[in-house]
């Protein structure tokens, strides 16, 4: 239990730099501790596939983010902080903070789930799919259509990535 | 163009090593850890590597922007195809082929060649998306502002 409090703390402390920080690139930096942290966290509360998805992708996030922050000439902020939005924000956080206190109490314990479905895919999983993996059975033959639609917003997005980039680069002259 | 010789050699050591691993998990994502999303973006970084080491001509030479498009088509119809084709035996993404037998690589029906659509998708989506903020994202913010600005297209065609 300590180790995942020391990693919650890790990750608080991390995301506090994030935001504190005057530097884009160390903010960019801190923002990947708390994605790494949260990668082994995953691992030690037993979920791999979870685990290696979150440091690929906290991969190609780091790498974006730095190439995109480099990629800009001034990397230091000067503004002052806006009070009122620091204000109204910590407020409603603090509701935030009350509400779900409220609601996590009400919650069940970890890993004992209030339906039954969770429990026929692990029962009935490798029978009916044949996949050893359950996570690869769920999302993939039970939950398959979630998948199709992640592939669809996939594709949707980069067919508008696409249409808005090419129209500025065009007019650069740049070509892909 | 790109980094230093040191980091272009190890690079050419490693890369078959990181495509070999993606591809792995891609082919055992319904046996062990892993999966078509896993395995996809594992690639990506591959290419991504690549791109950083060697510069944009050679990534662009190995994958070119419209095999990316078109290979981003294909893996949306695919799994698009291989959610129809259950209707052969019932209903939407039925698994219709025989399961095989468990734990062995043939098994679990047609959840290989879903992962194998999905991977598809993910490799020339995320590649697609990088090319296009490496070579586009830094006109977004000025695009109407630099306008008939000459000098400042010319420095950003230097820079690219």
């Amino acid at each position: 239990m300590l180790v995942f409090y020391t990693l919650l703390a890790i990750m608080i402390l991390g995301s506090i730099v994030a935001i504190e920080t005057r530097n884009l690139l160390s903010s960019v930096i801190s923002v990947g501790i708390v994605g790494f942290t949260l990668s082994i966290l995953f691992l030690m509360l037993g979920a791999p596939d979870l685990a290696i998805t979150q440091v690929v992708v906290e991969i190609l996030a780091l790498v974006i983010l730095i190439r995109a922050t480099i990629s800009v000439d001034n990397t230091a902020i000067e503004k002052h902080r806006d009070t009122f939005a620091m204000v109204s924000s910590l407020v409603f956080v603090g509701l935030f903070l009350v509400f779900a206190s409220y609601a996590f109490l009400e919650m069940h314990a970890f890993g004992e789930s209030l339906m039954r479905t969770s429990q026929h895919y692990l029962d009935n999983g490798l029978a009916e799919t044949g996949a050893s993996n359950i996570v690869t059975s769920i999302i993939l033959d039970y939950r398959a259509y979630d998948t199709l639609g992640e592939a669809t917003v996939l594709f949707v997005s980069v067919l508008g990535a696409t249409v808005i980039m090419r129209r500025i680069g065009r007019k650069r002259g740049v070509n892909l | 163009m790109g980094m230093s010789l040191i980091v272009k050699k190890v690079t050419q050591f490693v890369i078959g090593l990181i495509f070999l691993y993606g591809i792995n998990i891609i082919l055992f994502g319904h046996l062990g850890v892993g999966g078509g999303f896993a395995g996809g973006v594992i690639l990506t970084c591959g290419f991504i590597l690549i791109m950083l080491v060697f510069g944009r001509e050679k990534a662009i030479q190995k994958m070119r922007t419209n095999v990316a498009h078109f290979l981003s088509c294909i893996g949306a119809l695919a799994f698009l195809a291989i959610a129809l084709l259950g209707y052969i035996d019932g209903t939407f993404f039925f698994n219709f082929i025989d399961h095989g037998k468990e734990f062995h690589l043939h098994s679990a029906g047609l959840i290989p060649f879903a992962d194998i659509a999905i991977s598809i998708i993910i490799v020339s989506a995320i590649f697609t998306i990088f090319v296009l903020l490496v070579f586009f994202g830094r006109f977004v913010g000025d695009a109407e502002e630099y306008e008939n600005d000459e000098e400042y297209v010319g420095n950003i065609d230097r820079n690219l």
